[in-house]
């Protein structure tokens, strides 16, 4: 196994990305994913990769989708205003059936809002990522590890699957460090399984590739997203990620991704020193959403809490997971303000006595 | 004997682009160029929003629909992934000059290693005739029916001009295709433009006036004509940068 290193959540995303063989990096300056980009921008040429800083958000994401197109592992990252305008591209890999990887490190919102940690792009993500039919691979990782983890995973999914893959992190997890194991055996390009869809040159040697996301026809195109959503279907039954945390005995059950859900984890223990049974589920994929843990929770708690860094987004998720079976309340703070186990604690003896 | 046949890098299909319209001339020397040069097999084209939006079903190389104004971000995608292919965006002057201004210019400046054919018709074509960023003061289109007015919406953009200014261009020059004398200026300039990239100089841009008979209102041979009484005087044909004959003067 490999040793710990210490290492900041941006910087971690950087380097598992560069372990899981991505060579190709697009960004744009912003607030707080700077790390990622600077480690990128120091390690790239060293290795024989691609650093390139665009001219803005919408050039970067449109050279990752021309990376993607020839066939290579690209990525590009940014914050909350950034991905605003990074969903056109978006869209367009979706519709031309791109795999990439977008790291979004969340800031508060909307417009240029602030630079404190948030989750108010939950909605954006997993409901909107541009316009048009379409989902992306949603992963919110709660620990720097988890941060190297995901990263691999989702190359490897949105490759499976040829679409955008999206880490939702937050400015709490890209600044925090902590320990992390790196893989001990970082994939080299030449590893990765080879795109007979590319445009990377037919040499002679096949029918020339089009990579495209234009039907003109009403028919083509509805098939082509019928099929398309077939596969997300699929995607549905298959890959849904979440940890449980004493959720067994749990009569409160809080639903929590990302940074809130290390400060559930404290809330879950004091209260169940005070003889409260609270559990928490923890969504690691937001899309597709972890429908099946929630469905089984239902069935014994009592209540759902989402905690959330933001107005009340997957709230309206969990509501339709578990059907509206139970009651589902929400607690949440937004502008970069951070939960704390407290408040956590006292929304959920609130519940236990408007339950009795 | 020379027989007169289609480039093999166009593929056996009838275009969308109206009849008249030089669009098909300036694919037909693309081709050419390509099929000259010998890259068919490892070049990818970069199609804009715009009239030649399906150019990826008109040619023979592999291609990729860009979104409207990306194509030169796009295409900085696929060469840094695959340097040693030859990479092209073929734009018009929405795409290139409104939209994706910034990506023209950045591209552009960053010498980016490759070729861009941009086509000038004065106007948007695809969507039935607006004002584009080149139309000329005085124009009249859809969204400027008592012609464009300066005051209101300001001057058109002359490309070539403005990225000759620009370190990293290498090469970049205005031609037309309206009558063979010109053609065959044109040809020459798309080949430099692909030979540029093969030889590793840089962002190399080929300028062609052209014409849109069908948003302009007019017959093929009629268009052809405003665009060298009109367009010719704004937009002179001639090489604006080409830093081969720099250098050589700089020695």
């Amino acid at each position: 196994m490999s040793d710990k290193v210490l290492m900041k959540g941006n910087e971690a995303l950087a380097q598992a990305a560069i372990c899981a063989g991505c060579r190709h990096f697009f960004g744009y300056p912003i607030t707080p994913q700077t790390e990622l980009a600077a480690y990128m921008s120091k390690t790239m040429p060293k290795i024989g990769g691609t650093y390139l800083q665009a001219e803005s958000e919408i050039a970067a994401i449109n050279m990752v989708q021309g990376a993607a197109a020839a066939g290579v592992r690209a990525m590009t990252s940014s914050s909350s205003p950034g991905i605003s305008l990074k969903l056109e591209g978006i869209s367009y890999m979706a519709g031309a059936d791109l795999p990439a990887l977008i790291i979004n490190v969340q800031r508060g919102g909307p417009g240029l809002g602030g630079i404190q940690p948030s989750q108010s792009d939950y909605d954006l993500a997993t409901k909107a990522p541009g316009h048009g039919d379409l989902h992306i691979l949603v992963f919110a990782p709660s620990s720097v590890q988890e941060m190297v983890d995901l990263v691999s995973h989702a190359f490897d999914s949105a490759d499976k699957y040829r679409m955008p893959a999206m880490i939702l992190a937050d400015g709490l997890l890209g600044q925090m460090m902590e320990p992390v194991v790196l893989p001990e055996k970082a994939k080299e390009p030449s590893e990765l399984p080879k795109k007979e869809w590319a445009a990377c040159g037919h040499e002679g040697e096949r029918k020339h590739n089009i990579v495209n996301s234009l039907y003109l026809q009403p028919q083509e195109l509805e098939d082509v997203v019928k099929a398309r959503y077939e596969r997300y279907a699929k995607i549905e039954a298959d890959e849904q990620m979440c940890e449980k945390y004493m959720t067994e005995d749990a009569d409160f059950v809080i639903v929590a991704f990302g940074a809130c859900s290390r400060i559930a984890k404290s809330a879950i223990n004091i209260a169940r020193k005070k003889g409260i049974k609270v559990g928490l589920i923890r969504p690691i994929t937001l899309w597709p959403f972890p429908v099946d843990a929630l469905k089984e929770a239902a069935k014994n708690a009592k209540a759902f809490l989402s905690v959330e860094m933001n107005m009340g987004q997957m709230v309206n998720d969990v509501k339709l997971a578990i059907e509206c079976k139970k009651p589902v309340e929400f607690f949440g703070h937004t502008g970069g303000i951070i939960p704390t186990p407290a408040e956590i604690v006292a929304k959920i003896e609130k519940m236990q006595e408007e339950i009795k | 004997m020379a027989v007169f046949k289609k480039p093999a890098s166009l593929a056996e299909v009838t275009t969308s682009y109206c009849p008249g319209c030089p669009h098909g001339i300036i694919h037909r020397i693309v081709g050419e160029c390509i099929d000259e040069l010998g890259i068919e097999g490892k070049t990818i084209g970069i199609a804009p929003v715009g009239c030649a939006v399906m150019a990826y079903n008109f040619f023979n190389c592999d291609f990729i629909q860009a979104p409207h104004g990306r194509a030169p971000a796009v295409a900085t995608g696929v060469k840094r992934s695959l340097p040693d292919h030859v990479v092209f965006s073929y734009q018009g002057d929405g795409d290139l000059a409104a939209i994706g201004t910034a990506e023209t210019v950045h591209s552009a400046t960053r010498g980016e290693n490759i070729t861009v054919i941009f086509v000038n018709n004065a106007i948007y074509g695809m969507t039935g005739g607006q004002m584009a960023p080149t139309s000329l003061p005085g124009q009249i289109t859809q969204t400027t029916p008592y012609g464009r007015d300066v005051k209101i919406a300001g001057y058109p953009i002359k490309v070539c001009e403005m990225l000759s200014t620009l370190d990293g261009v290498q090469y970049a020059e205005r031609v037309s295709v309206d009558c063979v004398k010109n053609a065959i200026q044109a040809k020459k300039a798309i080949k430099k433009a692909f030979q540029n990239q093969i030889d590793g100089k840089g962002f190399s841009i080929v300028e062609g006036v052209s014409g849109g008979p069908t948003s302009w209102g007019l017959g093929p041979v009629a268009a052809l004509q405003w665009s060298r009484d009109n367009m010719r005087a704004y937009y002179p044909l001639g090489v604006y940068k080409d830093r081969d004959t720099e250098d050589k003067t700089n020695d």
